[in-house]
């Protein structure tokens, strides 16, 4: 691939006690991409992406978004790197006790320098809103939202500081398989929309086969097969095949 | 039994560190006034029932209990005197900083700790702010601020309830009680009560964050976070009374 890569994983590891996570994990995004990561439940891939944002800190290798080593960062360069990458958490984690609006503000509150003082954050909130079809929903408290419409108002928080990467944590786990394909498809039209790189975390192989370009498979904490879904889906290793029967 | 100790050192151990950071933290900018205000209304505001009734019902009892053995002594005179000291030194702030420790204290664990487990504060710390300074420091400065406030107020509400007994039973007029009352209460009473107070508010949140914000175990997790919130922190409403009063005593008697 010709592109530069937004992000870069180089020999991570990670361990809890005896259990060994990552074992020199790798792994490169291109800008524009979709790169869609299976592995079993337990395997370290929501390990791996708490790394890639700080929620968790790697016992070693490098990080390395946009050029920057994001482990040799101190907080203040962190926090404004973390402008850059959105985050959709599996459970959409909206704030329980603000409104959507609110949940939606909440980003803009510290980020002063990539956008300059903010006087007025309805236009922000209402394109963010718009991009996920959800304008009428601004006013509601999320107990007053569905399970699909939540995972669409938390894609729309993590795209209000107009991020370049977007980490997405299983982002159809818990929906009915409508609200899944209309989540899948707003993926690809918010990619289209901000120009975003993804690492997309999923079980779904629907999801795989629709979102990706590129797909990874983390098996025993290391990057065991990667591929286009189509090279993946026909590979004859047992350990591959068993993501695609 | 050597690895229960084991336990209860790192958990004293930590507990420390989460507290050291409290104070770390206070200090940097920036300052979140905004949800220093709205956990003040909060905290503050919504406890002002429970303390009202508490308090006056504390009030009425204690007279009540009293009366008849001062009643015998021939000592009814003093019954304003004594049970204005006790409540103010004493009973007043103990049963507020009890009565918080189980609303304020277990409220705070279980909100963080829901938050915990539904990723909340992970989210707040990808959104590039700080969930240490937004959501532990507000709540332990508003309970440490109002705290002393509502002991205040449900030590007044608790001398009207006394006074209610005595103008019932003893025929007492308002101006009468409160000259007797307040004619032995000294400035040596009010400073230490009101002290504790803050300590009292800073180790209730204090310990309700602690558990809220290390909360574990999914749900279930949360209901133990709340549960414990209220028993350690009245704990250490016990352990901070009996420090204060001791030193009260070297210092004042």
């Amino acid at each position: 691939m010709d592109k530069k890569p937004v992000l870069e994983i180089i020999d991570l590891y990670k361990s809890y006690g005896n259990n060994h996570v990552l074992n020199g994990f790798n792994l490169s995004l291109y800008e524009g991409e979709n790169l869609v990561i299976m592995g079993k439940s337990g395997c370290g891939k929501s390990v791996m992406i708490k790394c890639l944002i700080g929620l968790e800190l790697a016992d070693s290798g490098r990080i390395e978004i946009m050029g920057n080593d994001i482990m040799k960062m101190d907080q203040e360069d962190l926090d404004e790197m973390k402008t850059e990458i959105g985050f959709l958490f599996q459970g959409s984690a909206l704030y329980d006790s603000m409104s959507v609006r609110e949940n939606l503000e909440f980003p803009l509150r510290r980020h002063t320098k990539k956008f300059g003082e903010i006087h007025d954050t309805t236009p922000m909130v209402m394109e963010a809103l718009e991009s996920v079809g959800l304008v009428s929903a601004m006013d509601l408290m999320p107990n007053e939202l569905s399970g699909g419409m939540k995972r669409r108002i938390a894609l729309a928080r993590a795209l209000i500081l107009k991020p370049k990467i977007i980490l997405y944590d299983e982002p159809t786990t818990g929906l009915d398989p409508i609200t899944s394909k209309e989540i899948i498809l707003l993926m690809g039209d918010v990619q289209k929309k901000y120009k975003t790189s993804s690492i997309i975390i999923t079980h779904d192989v629907d999801c795989a086969r629709v979102v990706s370009n590129r797909m990874l498979l983390l098996i025993d904490g290391i990057n065991y097969a990667e591929g286009k879904f189509e090279e993946l889906s026909i590979s004859n290793d047992p350990k591959v095949k068993a993501f695609f029967k | 039994m050597i690895a229960l100790l084991e336990r209860f050192f790192i958990d004293i151990g930590s507990f420390s560190f989460f507290a050291l950071r409290f104070f770390r933290e206070i200090f940097n900018p920036p300052f979140e006034f905004k949800e220093l205000l709205k956990q003040c209304y909060n905290i503050g505001n919504r406890s002002l029932l429970l303390v009202s009734l508490t308090g006056f019902i504390i009030g009425l009892v204690f007279t009540l209990q009293s009366r008849p053995t001062l009643m015998e002594f021939g000592a009814v005179s003093w019954l304003p005197a004594m049970v204005t000291i006790s409540i103010v030194r004493e009973i007043g702030p103990i049963i507020t900083a009890l009565i918080c420790a189980g609303k304020i204290g277990s409220g705070i664990g279980a909100e963080l700790g829901s938050m915990r487990v539904t990723e909340q504060i992970d989210a707040m710390e990808v959104s590039g702010t700080n969930p240490y300074k937004y959501l532990v420091v507000t709540r332990i400065v508003a309970t440490t601020l109002m705290l002393p406030i509502l002991v205040i107020y449900g030590d007044a509400i608790a001398i009207f309830g006394s006074y209610i007994v005595e103008s019932v039973k003893g025929d007492v007029s308002f101006l009468m009680y409160f000259n007797l009352a307040f004619k032995k209460l000294s400035f040596t009473d009010i400073l230490p009560a009101t002290i504790k107070s803050f300590f009292f508010g800073f180790a209730i949140a204090l310990v309700g964050c602690y558990q809220g914000y290390n909360c574990k175990k999914g749900t279930s997790g949360v209901g133990m976070a709340a549960n414990t919130a209220v028993v350690h922190a009245s704990i250490l409403v016990f352990l901070i009374d009996f420090v204060v009063v001791l030193i009260t005593n070297i210092f004042i008697h």
